[in-house]
């Protein structure tokens, strides 16, 4: 049982892209060789911006919920599994109905494999092996009052926003607070959008042109550099 | 005669680099380790806590170590991964012998046989040509044991006075500064204080990428309100999200530093007090800084004039700081200048010496500190003592049992010991812990000096580069497989334990140098049994020199995870023996005691007082210009290490980032007609690499940046200039002029070598 107190929070912030999670992850001992985290760049001709992805362990999993062979299972303590055998089929429902993108199928072993917030190691009271190794603490495993006093400026939110699905979820994610006073929840979908309208992320730089925002910042430091 | 015995390829195929895999017990879910082995990783200064797990005498896999205290079980890729250097395909486990007969240009030898051959040739030439025809190269990746003991080989049993390392290429810039303003080298506080401090002004360090537990504690200051100023010509990741960015054109820093020291003066944003109680020489600083106007300062620098204010305003009015810089700063020919540069706005502000205030050097190699105090620089003794100074050349004869007259002089930095290879006067040449022809600038003539040399010893454990010119390769040890201690980046001396026994006739470092000194018949001072009985030596060499190791001892390093340098066995004021001595963790407090200024003040020099130096600006050498209009500068990846040896030889890590990019701005490649991911080939005065494009915003767009941890044809040092510090010799990696074109075809290797080769 892993130990109510405990949460993971992931910070996207602090991803430093360096994949010492996904490096790490491929260490584990139930799925030795094989990475369970995804970890992207969001758009790297733009910015360094990277995103860690692990199981969000959701309350109702969309996966579980489509699975025609109910192979996939939620623990008593909220951990949302790897596929069971013998029951997974590889039918890849899954991997096609989960909001954000975490069960693979794979094919050589006909089975689906995902995070599953290594249960060997969170089940006896000890961090998950990317959290644990994460340089930046991107991923975080700890208590509430534990990141609340670490990250005084953010506020873990838990509730995402599908078009009209809500999704609740075990993993925390780490927004700026005063977002969280505007909406509740994370607009994933709102935020595909060409104009996202609450971004919060912005890189302080100060040009010599005209400020592009009432801080007197801009988006580009090079805009001046001609070749 | 020191040519390659075959060609390149066919070394290639034998030796590699190949790939290791996870396989067998490192692969298997259900294999449980023997032990966990508590030691350090083997890469980067900031030598995180690891645990080895061990099984049948191979290391099969690894455990965070959550408690030791610098990095909390936290670790960057190549930390996670850096087990796979073991029982690796590659790994060399028999000595080898240059061989053109044989398919692979080497063929095996007895180990017996090959130190006798070493030595033998070391004799001829000694013989013929004198005791300073043989050079020793040495490396900051081996324990402070082997380096003091490669040190004293050298000048004891060689007798050369050439001798001198790989931090050369790295840490020189800001060792000599630091002398120079501090009278001692080393980081001013534990990384622990920067939590709570105001600002931390990172200049010219990729944090993220090249020392990654740095970033958790950096932002960690943020999070409790510090400022972050980033001065860097790419975004990088520390970059992203700081408080102000300043894009500083390659190679302007010193000039930066004056103009906002400029400012601070100007509005008085400078601690009058501490300058006039604690330093020596702001007149002349203050002279000097007058030429730099705000206008001239952003015309220089490429930072608007509202940048370099800011930065100004928020570091003169902050009540706690830090700044720390690293080989963007260092690595130029004005290298000592940009690091006096920036200790100078750390002592006009009077913000040193305090528990939420200090300064420091980011170290890039596993004992960057360690390495560079003990004696294998070409002018220096063990102790950070100077192999100049009769006194310091009395005492340390007196430890190794010689006479002073016999104790050879100072030698050269490691590229004049190169041009001394091409001019015929050293004519053999030892190596270990360094690969020269990809690791230093213009590898061209670095090929053709090594190809000039009479005999050539490398010691390493896979062939690098550089061993391919060898006669005689020695099968040295991994960091794994031998003790020892290192000094990180704060100046905590830790311990190196031991997790596997040498495989095949491979052995430990520190023995090979032993069998060499007991095969040319000088075995006197080179009969240690294990490396514990060497840092008893060492501690009493050091002991009394600025670098006082004195009071370590092996039990002491374990039982408080690190003992921060200096660490007296006796009393520094009484002469009194100390039971414990608790070491120092912190440089420069007020009141502190050291054994140069006798109580006089806290920095070392008789007076106590630190001294500013003027920080001159000078243009880089081969700068950008109308041939060659675009800047070139080279640095780091996050899953890369140095030149590779190791890392190159890491599936997962070469897979993550296989083979060098070079990184653009839009703007440069729309002029240039080159698109994200097209071949495109940069040219300097020394050469031209073609490698394939990465089109970014997140650079200047005059400037292109190549990683450097590759060899041949993909080798950015290939281009680089070998200019150099007219003081501390370090060359000028991170900006040159170069030229840029869209290549027509691939180059010639993208079809026959794989990415890490």
């Amino acid at each position: 049982m892993k130990p109510d107190h405990l949460h993971f929070f992931i910070d996207p912030s602090r991803c430093i892209g360096c994949q010492a999670c996904v490096q790490a992850c491929s260490e584990c001992d139930t799925h030795r060789g094989e990475s369970m985290i995804h970890l992207e760049y969001v758009d790297r001709a733009s910015s360094v911006q990277t995103v860690p992805v692990v199981c969000m362990h959701c309350e109702q999993p969309t996966c579980a919920e489509v699975c025609p062979a109910d192979a996939i299972k939620r623990t008593a303590d909220g951990v949302v599994q790897s596929a069971r055998r013998p029951r997974c089929i590889a039918c890849g429902n899954c991997v096609m109905a989960c909001p954000f993108g975490v069960p693979e199928v794979y094919e050589d072993r006909h089975i689906m494999m995902k995070c599953d917030m290594c249960y060997d190691r969170t089940s006896a009271g000890r961090r998950p092996m990317c959290a644990t190794v994460c340089p930046s603490q991107a991923l975080f495993f700890g208590t509430r009052e534990q990141i609340e006093q670490l990250r005084p400026a953010s506020a873990p939110t838990n509730r995402f926003q599908f078009g009209d699905q809500t999704i609740t979820t075990r993993v925390f994610v780490m927004t700026p607070k005063r977002l969280v006073t505007i909406a509740p929840y994370v607009d994933v979908t709102g935020a595909m959008t060409e104009q996202p309208t609450n971004r919060a992320i912005t890189v302080r730089v100060i040009t010599p042109s005209e400020p592009s925002d009432d801080n007197g910042l801009s988006g580009d430091p090079f805009a001046d550099i001609n070749v | 005669v020191a040519t390659i015995p075959v060609d390149d390829l066919r070394i290639t195929r034998r030796f590699g680099p190949h790939l290791s895999s996870m396989t067998g017990a490192r692969l298997s879910t259900s294999v449980d380790p023997e032990k966990l082995v508590k030691t350090h990783c083997c890469f980067c200064g900031q030598q995180c806590g690891i645990q080895l797990k061990v099984l049948d005498n191979e290391v099969i896999g690894f455990e965070p170590w959550e408690d030791f205290p610098f990095n909390r079980g936290m670790l960057c890729p190549k930390g996670v991964k850096r087990y796979l250097q073991g029982s690796h395909p590659d790994r060399l486990m028999t000595a080898l012998r240059r061989d053109p007969t044989s398919e692979s240009g080497f063929s095996s030898l007895a180990y017996e046989q090959a130190i006798a051959q070493t030595a033998s040739a070391i004799q001829r030439l000694q013989g013929e040509h004198g005791h300073a025809s043989i050079a020793v190269l040495g490396g900051a990746s081996l324990t402070t044991e082997k380096t003091y003991l490669l040190g004293k080989f050298a000048r004891v049993c060689l007798k050369t006075p050439f001798i001198d390392y790989n931090g050369r290429l790295c840490m020189v810039s800001a060792g000599a500064a630091n002398k120079k303003a501090f009278g001692v080298d080393r980081t001013t506080n534990p990384w622990s204080d920067m939590v709570g401090t105001e600002v931390i002004w990172v200049a010219g360090s990729n944090v993220a990428e090249c020392s990654p537990i740095t970033t958790n504690y950096i932002w960690q200051a943020r999070e409790l309100g510090a400022r972050v100023i980033v001065q860097d010509p790419r975004i990088t990741p520390l970059a992203r999200t700081c408080d102000l960015y300043l894009p500083v054109k390659p190679g302007r820093d010193a000039a930066l530093f004056a103009g906002v020291l400029q400012i601070m003066i100007e509005r008085g944003w400078i601690d009058r007090g501490f300058i006039d109680q604690h330093t020596v020489g702001f007149d002349q600083v203050e002279a000097y800084c007058e030429q730099w106007t705000l206008r001239r300062t952003a015309d220089v620098t490429g930072v608007p004039q509202r940048s370099l204010m800011q930065a100004a305003e928020w570091w003169g009015t902050a009540k706690s700081s830090f700044l720390f810089h690293a080989r963007g700063i260092e690595h130029h020919s004005n290298g000592v200048q940009n690091a006096l540069g920036t200790i100078n706005l750390v002592l006009a502000s009077g913000r040193i010496g305090k528990p939420k205030s200090g300064y420091g050097t980011i170290v890039g190699q596993a004992n960057g500190q360690g390495g560079r105090e003990h004696g294998q620089k070409c002018d220096q003794l063990p102790g950070w003592r100077d192999i100049s100074n009769p006194e310091h050349r009395q005492y340390i004869s007196s430890v190794w049992g010689i006479n002073e007259a016999d104790l050879p002089g100072p030698g050269v930095d490691a590229y004049e010991l190169f041009r001394k290879i091409d001019a015929g006067e050293i004519k053999g040449l030892i190596s270990i812990c360094f690969n020269p022809l990809v690791s230093l600038p213009d590898s061209n003539f670095v090929r053709r000096a090594l190809e000039k040399l009479e005999f050539y010893v490398a010691i390493d454990f896979f062939l690098n580069d550089t061993a391919r010119h060898a006669d005689i390769v020695l099968p040295g040890s991994l960091q794994e497989e031998d003790e020892g201690t290192v000094t990180q980046v704060e100046g905590r001396i830790i311990k190196i334990n031991k997790a596997v026994e040498c495989p095949g006739e491979a052995r430990q470092d520190w023995r090979i140098i032993q069998d060499l000194a007991a095969a040319l018949n000088r075995p006197k001072g080179f009969m240690f049994n294990e490396p514990r009985e060497i840092f008893e030596e060492l501690r009493i060499a050091s002991r009394g020199g600025v670098a006082d190791y004195s009071g370590v001892t092996y039990e002491k390093i374990e039982r408080e995870m690190g003992v921060f340098w200096p660490c007296y066995s006796h009393d520094p004021q009484t002469g009194a023996p100390l039971d414990d001595h608790p070491g120092t963790p912190r440089l420069f407090e007020t009141g502190s005691y050291n054994p140069i200024a006798k109580g006089g003040g806290p920095f070392y020099f008789p007076d106590g007082r630190a001294r500013f130096n003027v920080a001159d600006y000078r243009d880089p050498v081969d700068d950008a210009s109308d041939e060659y209009p675009i800047y070139l500068t080279t640095g780091r990846v996050v899953s890369q290490f140095l030149s590779g040896t190791q890392t190159r030889r890491i599936g997962p890590l070469v897979k993550q980032y296989p083979e060098p990019l070079m990184e653009m701005h839009p703007k440069l490649a729309a002029r240039l007609g080159i698109n994200n991911g097209d071949w495109a080939t940069a040219e300097t005065r020394r050469g031209a690499i073609t490698l394939k494009a990465s089109v970014v915003t997140t650079i200047r767009p005059d400037t292109i940046f190549i990683p450097y941890h590759w060899a041949g044809d993909k080798s950015v040092n290939r281009l680089t200039v070998a200019a150099q510090d007219p003081i501390s010799r370090i060359p000028q990696y991170k900006v040159c002029g170069c030229r840029v074109r869209k290549a027509a075809a691939a180059p010639e290797y993208a079809a026959v070598l794989e990415p890490q080769q």
